[in-house]
Formats: structure tokens, sequence, C-alpha cells
């Protein structure tokens, strides 16, 4: 056997090489700069090893940027979750999803920077939801629901509720229904249903879908400075990573910023993978083929 | 009886969530639209006036006949790009078994894990440093990381439902590569590269966070643009800044829509249907 | 391109074919002449070589040693595209953006046949596989047993000089299965193609073929035409494939010419010597037709009815052995279940084997 055959027997000829430009290019533009990143990242201003990781734990104004974002993403991650769970579960019954699918799709198409402009007027005290309120008698004074918290909490619902509903559904729909109606031939209630059913067989993929609306969550920075209160309330990780590095040109320290906060959402959603782990993985379509 | 009856209440509960939610995020849009077309709102359910004089403020104001050409040169490239690039590694990916495929997959799958913030700022420094930090190039670099994977993603399981014997069949009957990509391949590829490439599209217009981390002046798309302006209100009149977020919502569901025709929506948050 | 319509040929020759997959061989030096004109069935058990035998002569898997030779051509260098032989898919792999007409006329498009000859030939195999009404329909507009037929036209009517057929019928339902036999074997003998057929079903490959191989391992077991495998399988193995489903084993007792008489614990049974048997014990195959209820005054293995039921005609029974071997018979009446009977077979119909496989 020639080495070229010893390849091809081994999966390797001419259309895997198809697969090597774009590995290349990853290499190029996510890999290496990561690397880079992390080497400058041990080579701050004042010349010591550590000295950006030793600023960034010291400073309570980057320290704390943990703690803010944590107390923003996680919340509302899990809401939405919450709410996306039975949503998704009543929508896969109806025949006609795809509308309501696509009005929900229209805020995460249209991104954070637009839902943020919409919301400095419509949740400003002069703003609808503030007329409705006090129309309906629930206030009476206008209020402000932007430039804090309660802003960007409410931001990240409006894009990321969709976000996470849209996933959640997918998995929802995975679920061969007649493992349901078994479950009901057998005796089991809906609440039972779902308990022993449903739930075992969708954890794996709310797991999933709690990451990646996580990861949407973690990394928030354009409606954090503009319907938030981005100097104090709402100084999230990412801001102070933007602002090492394009209002300080301290690459290095944003990079440090940039690793910690990789690092620190990396920590919770390894945490929720490796609860995952611990569940049963396998089809959700019944034993077909 | 009960059972049904606790149903109903539940069912209504959660519907009259989701009415809440869609009202709010329709009024929210429809505010901003308008404004746009508004001579003065303050204190009031309405405008006192409408007018379409914003947009030509706008448009002049922002320049944003130069940020719409920017913003399509950069989607149209990272588009064709992907392409080129994300399709032939998609059907390696799926046509073959090889050493290192683990690996190859676990980078393409990264740069959808890891939030554009985080890949962005180092990528962003490097980019400068080579100096095509601020320039077209880096801002269509940048977007490629997290499209090439996206179309990889997208074209892996499309490619695995066309049966390999396909292809085997138009050797036997005659037909070499050249021939088997043309008359076979493409046709049949057609309609998933499409979809692929409509997603990156929209994603592409609406990708603030890198295209922000890496553009100049001269290189901003629409909705970094958008972002200046917001950021910078106060500068300038609340509507005139509306009517850009307008015009960059009317670009974007343009597109959304054209999408909307071959893509299942799903598929815009990065899953397709058909769960595995 | 070299591709060459209808080559009047004289054989097709494998000369120990090999095919590794890794540390798997799956081909394991297959040598067989194919003569222009003959229906060769490949038949084997799922897992046989049968299938990597046919993609080796497509030329779709490259060998890892042997060589192929058209008369004094050898083509297994060659690409699949250059080879210029038809083949059926098992799953038809018509191609769904084309519709049957085009899929037809694939295969003579690739090869520059000039548009009035390529209209009249896709005709002419539109009309052969009875598709007149059909050919401007996508193949998912199709039931199984159109895209069937598309997928043969599609093959023959590039006049291949060999048609290769991988499992063909193994999708359709049983009705159906019986009617496309006989179109496949009548398009055979109306084009005098050669083709090579590959099936796990000895039925299909009994009514066929004019000669069938039956491999196992990677290995051919048996060559012969239908009527010499079906009486006298060469191995034990070859018999179980053919429908030999009672296999007992015994001691030998006499021998009288090829004629052996085995005692099996419940009773006697004379047999044919299959294969040359060194030892003192045998294995004994029948097929279920042979063997029948007889008067006790007849040699006869004594058995209790645990199973029967009604196949048209006559009944299948399977009866079980004091010593636990189960007996698949035929009756003409229907037997009572836990009856205990008296079976028998006619020595010319018993198969002896050794009883140590080599």
């Amino acid at each position: 056997m020639t080495s070229r055959e010893r390849l091809a027997a081994r999966g390797v000829d001419g259309v895997t090489l198809l697969v090597l430009p774009a590995v290349a290019l990853l290499v190029l533009l996510f890999v290496y700069p990561f690397l880079y990143g992390l080497f400058l990242s041990f080579r701050p201003k004042d010349g010591s090893l550590l000295g950006n990781y030793a600023r960034f734990f010291d400073d309570p104004f980057f320290r704390d940027t943990i703690w803010v974002t944590m107390r923003l993403a996680l919340p509302v991650t899990l809401l939405n979750l919450l709410l996306a769970l039975p949503i998704a579960l009543r929508v896969r019954h109806l025949r006609r999803q795809r509308l309501l699918i696509t009005v929900l799709v229209l805020p995460i198409t249209l991104g954070t920077v637009l839902v943020s402009e919409g919301m400095l007027n419509y949740f400003g005290p002069q703003g609808w939801f503030s007329r409705t309120l006090m129309l309906l008698g629930v206030i009476s004074a206008p209020v402000k629901l932007v430039q804090s918290y309660t802003g960007v909490f409410l931001s990240l619902l409006i894009t990321g509720f969709p976000f996470t509903f849209l996933l959640t559904l997918s998995y929802v729909t995975g679920i061969d229904p007649a493992l349901e109606q078994a479950g009901a031939t057998l005796g089991a209630g809906p609440a039972r249903r779902f308990r022993h059913v449903l739930l075992p067989l969708l954890l794996p993929g709310l797991a999933i879908t709690f990451c990646l609306s996580f990861v949407q969550a973690y990394s928030v920075l354009p409606s954090a400075v503009l319907v938030g209160d981005p100097s104090r309330a709402t100084r999230v990780i990412s801001i102070a990573a933007y602002q090492a590095a394009i209002e300080e040109y301290d690459y290095a320290m944003a990079s440090t910023v940039a690793l910690i906060m990789g690092a620190t959402q990396l920590a919770v959603v390894g945490m929720a993978l490796g609860l995952r782990g611990l569940l049963y993985r396998g089809p959700a379509g019944g034993a077909k083929g | 009886m009960r059972r049904t009856l606790i149903d109903r209440l539940w069912s209504t509960a959660l519907w009259t969530l989701v009415g809440f939610f869609i009202v709010n995020l329709l009024a929210l849009i429809g505010t901003v639209v308008v404004s746009s077309f508004a001579t003065r709102w303050l204190r009031s359910w309405l405008p006192a006036d409408w007018t379409l004089r914003w947009y030509a403020a706008a448009w002049n104001e922002f320049q944003l006949g130069d940020v719409l050409l920017t913003t399509f040169q950069v989607v149209l490239a990272v588009v064709a790009l992907s392409a080129i690039f994300g399709v032939p590694a998609a059907y390696a990916l799926a046509r073959r078994d090889f050493p290192g495929k683990r690996l190859a997959m676990l980078l393409l799958l990264l740069p959808m894990l890891v939030p554009p913030v985080t890949y962005g700022i180092p990528l962003a420094t490097v980019l400068y440093q080579t100096g095509l930090g601020g320039s077209m190039a880096g801002v269509i670099l940048a977007n490629l990381v997290p499209s090439i994977p996206f179309v990889v993603l997208v074209m892996i399981p499309f490619i695995e439902q066309i049966d390999p014997r396909i292809e085997a069949a138009a050797r036997v009957f005659g037909a070499g590569t050249g021939r088997l990509f043309v008359h076979v391949l493409l046709p049949l590829l057609a309609p998933g590269v499409m979809a692929a490439l409509l997603l990156v599209l929209v994603r592409t217009i609406a990708m603030f966070e890198l295209t922000f981390l890496t553009a100049g002046p001269t290189s901003q798309t629409l909705v970094v643009a958008l972002y200046y302006a917001v950021f910078a209100s106060g500068v300038r009149a609340v509507q005139s800044i509306d009517a850009m977020a307008v015009i960059y919502m009317g670009v974007t569901l343009v597109w959304l829509l054209i999408a909307l025709r071959f893509v299942n929506p799903t598929q815009l948050v990065g899953r397709s249907k058909r769960s595995g | 391109m070299g591709v060459a319509t209808r080559p009047a040929f004289g054989t097709l020759r494998l000369d120990g074919l090999q095919r590794d997959f890794g540390a798997l061989n799956a081909l394991k030096g297959l040598d067989l002449t194919i003569r222009q004109g003959e229906f060769i069935a490949l038949l084997g058990p799922s897992g046989c070589g049968k299938s990597t035998a046919l993609n080796c002569i497509a030329g779709l898997l490259p060998l890892t040693g042997g060589s192929i030779w058209l008369d004094d051509r050898r083509i297994d260098t060659l690409r699949p595209e250059e080879r210029g032989f038809g083949m059926v898919f098992q799953n038809y792999a018509l191609f769904p953006h084309l519709t049957a007409r085009r899929n037809i006329g694939f295969g003579l498009r690739m090869r520059g046949v000039a548009k009035p000859e390529l209209d009249r030939r896709v005709d002419a195999a539109i009309a052969m596989v009875r598709l007149e009404s059909q050919s401007e329909k996508l193949p998912g507009q199709m039931s199984g047993g159109q895209q069937q037929r598309v997928a043969i036209a599609r093959a023959v009517v590039v006049e291949p000089p060999l048609v290769l057929m991988d499992e063909p019928l193994s999708n359709l339902d049983a009705k159906l299965r019986i009617e496309m036999r006989q179109e496949i074997r009548r398009i055979h003998n109306q084009l005098g193609t050669t083709t090579v057929y590959v099936t796990h079903d000895q039925e299909e490959a009994l009514s066929l073929a004019d000669r069938i191989v039956v491999l196992r391992d990677g290995r051919i077991r048996q060559v012969g035409a239908p009527e010499e495998l079906y009486a006298r399988p060469a191995h034990l193995d070859v018999a179980e494939f053919m429908g030999y489903r009672t296999r007992l084993a015994g001691r030998i007792l006499a021998r009288d010419g090829a004629f052996l008489t085995v005692d099996l614990g419940f009773g006697q049974l004379q047999g044919v010597e299959a294969a040359p048997i060194a030892g003192d014990t045998a294995l004994l195959a029948l097929r279920p037709d042979d063997l029948q209820p007889v008067a006790d005054s007849a040699p006869h293995l004594l058995a209790c009815v645990e199973a029967v039921e009604f196949i048209g005609r006559e009944f299948h029974g399977v009866a079980r052995s004091a010593q636990g071997d189960a007996l698949h018979f035929r009756a003409t009446a229907r037997p009572a279940l836990g009856e205990m009977l008296c079976l028998g077979a006619d020595p010319q119909r018993v198969l002896a084997y050794p009883d140590a496989q080599p």
C-alpha cells in the first residue's frame, strides 16, 4: 500500500483537504489572537508578570464588574428559561407557530442597539409604557425604567427571551409526541408526564440553552451603556474591557479583562455542562431505527 | 373537570404573558417609528404633528449614504467569503471521517460559544497591530470568525441528508469531478447554501460587537453608526436618531423577510428545527 | 474521457480482488470470470463482502489488492466515470432535482450523445420500463416501484457492457418485488447485457441468475447454476443459506457408496455425503419441504409438534426432538400441537456434511 492509499483508508483524501482553508483562517483569526491576548495579559505596562491580574482583582472598579455582570446575567437567564419552557410546551401544539416565531425573531434580528434606542423612549417617563400604567391607575407618577439596572434587565429580557424560547422550542419539538402519549396510556397525568417523561428528556437541551443564553447575557455591551447606568450599577465586565482597549489604549489590560470575562463565564457554563453530564443524553425520538 | 379548569387557567396565564410580551415589543418598535415622523413629541400620547424631514436630516447628518454603502460592502464580502471557506469545509466534515475531525469541529464550535466581546478584543488588538484595525478589511475579517462556523454548522446536516450514493451514481454514469459538481452537487446544495448565506447576511447586518471593536470612522456599519448616534444623543435631535433607526430596521427587515421565505426562523439562533 | 458505448467484450475477470477497511478485510482474494451476456448473482449474508465487491467493480472503492480485467484491458485503475458501466443502487440514488426523463438521460448527456439520438434512446428506455406517463415527474413524486424502473432505465440506456445491481429490490414490498424480478430478467434478456446482481435473498438469486456466487466472510464459498446450488450446496453454511433449515448432528452407523446411515439419538436417517466426511460424526441438513410425516413402519424420527402455520396448500410445522433439536417439516393435514409425529425424508434429499466446519 502506498502512503496515499494508507491515508485514504483513514479517510484522508482530496475531499478532506477542503476543511483546511476554513481551519487555517480560524486559527489565524481566532486561536492566534486568543493566544496573543493571553501572552499580552502577562506583559502589563508596569512590567511585572501578573501586574494586570493584580490590578483587576485589587481595584474594586474592575473587580466588582464580575459581580455586577453576574447579578444581571444569571437572574435574566434563569427567568428567560423559566418563561420559555412552559410557553414552548404550549406552542408546540399550536398549528400556526410560524407567525408567533416570526414576531419573536424580530428583537433578535434587530439587535440590542435598536432595542435600546426604542426603550429609551418607550420605557422613559413620558413613554407609552409609563403612560399606560398611569392611565390604568397602577402608578401615580411617571416611572423611568431606563438608565438603571432595570433598564438593562428589561433589554436582556426583550432580546434574550426570544432567543431562549426559540432554542427551547427546537428541543421541545424534537421529542416524539408518541412518548408522551405512551405516558398517558400508562396512566400518567399532565403533571407526571412532564415530570417523568418530558423533563428528563429536555434537561440536557435546557442545559445547552441555559449556556448559550447565559453567554449572550454575560457579554452584554450596548444596552448596558445605552439604557443602563454604565458608571455604576451596570458597569459590566465588557464595558471595563472596552474602556481599557478603546479609551485607554491599554491593550494588555483589555486582553486581561476579556480573558477574565471568558474564564468567569466559562466557569458558569462548565458547571451547567457538568450537571448535564449526569443526565440522560440519548435520542428523544423514541427507539425507532 | 377540575383538571381542565386548572389547565385552562394555566393556558390563559401563559398566553397572556406571551401577549403582554408581544404587545410591549411591538409598541417599543412602534415608538421608534412614530418618533421618526414626529415634528415634536413631548408629554403626550402622540406627536403634535407629522413630518418626513428627519429622514433627510438623518441622511445628511449621519452620512447614511456612505454608511449604507460600507454596510453592504462588508456584508457582501462576509457572505461571499463565508461561502467560499465554509461550504467546502462543511462538505469535508459531512462526508469524511479523518483523524483530527473532532478537533476541527471544536475549533468551529468555539467561536459560536465564546461571546464576540471576549475574542473581539484580542482580535482587534492583533488587527490594529497589523494595520488592519479600523479598515474595512479588518471589519470583514472579524465578522468571518462567527460566520464561517455558522455556515459550516448549518450546512453539515444539510449535506449529510444528501445520499452519497447520488454522487456515486453520477460518477458511474460518466460525470467527472467538474461535471459532478455542476450537474449534481451545485443544484442539490443550492437551497442549503442559500439558506445559510441569508442567515449570515441577516446576522452580519445586526452584528454589533465585532464591528464596533474593529471599525474605524470610515468603516462603520449601520448598526455601529446607530450606536454612536444613540450614545451621543443630545447632540442631535431624537427624531433624527429614530429616523436612522427606522432605516436600519428597514434594511434588516427586508432581508429578514427574504430569509424567512427560505429558512426556518429557529435557524437564526443557530439551530435547525430538526433536533438531534 | 474514454467512455465507450457497448464494446463487445468476451469476459470480465476479477483476479484476486482484495479490499481492506483498516484492519477489516472485507474481500480476501476474489477470483471470478464473468462471460458476456451472463446474469451473475452475488449472494451472501450482510457483511459477506458482496456489496464491497460490486463497488470495487464499479470503481467506487479502490482495491487494496488484485486487479480487474475486461478481456485484456486492465480497468481497476480507471475512475468510475471512465469505466462506462451502468449501476442500479440499493435506494435507487436518483438525482432528486431531475425529472425521470432527465435522470434516465444523464449518462447519455455525460457521454455527449447528440440531442436527437439522446431523445430517441431515452424514449425507448422509458417505453421499455413502461413509464411513458410518468417521465416528467421528479423522483420524489413517484412510488418506490416507479423509482426503481427509472433507476433500471438509467442504468441500461447507455447500453453498458456491464450492469451492476446492488440489492435493487430490497426496498420494495413482496408483491412488487416479484413483479420487478421478472422485469429485470426480461430487460436482461431483451438487451443481452451482462449483469452482476447483489442480493441477500436466495429466492431472488435462484430465480434470476444464470450463475450464483455465494460469498461468506469476503471469500467465495461456491459458484454454480441455481439448480446445482439448490440441490447440492458444497458447504453447510451454503446449505443453510439455500433454505436447509433443519440441522441435526449424529454418528455415522454405515456407509453405502455415497449414502450414509446416521444415528441421531432419537431415530435414524439416511443421507447423501455432500462434502467429504473424514470422521464418524456428521451433520445432516434438510429442507422443510423434504421432511414429512411418514408411517411408523418406515425409517423415521420421532418429535413433538410445537408450532404449526398454514402457508397455503400445506402446513409448515416445527417439531422438537427429545434432545431438543428443532425439525422443520411440511404436512398436508394440520398436525395437532403436542402430537408425537413420525417424520421421514427421501435419502437423496438429506445432505450430510462433516461436523467440524473447516
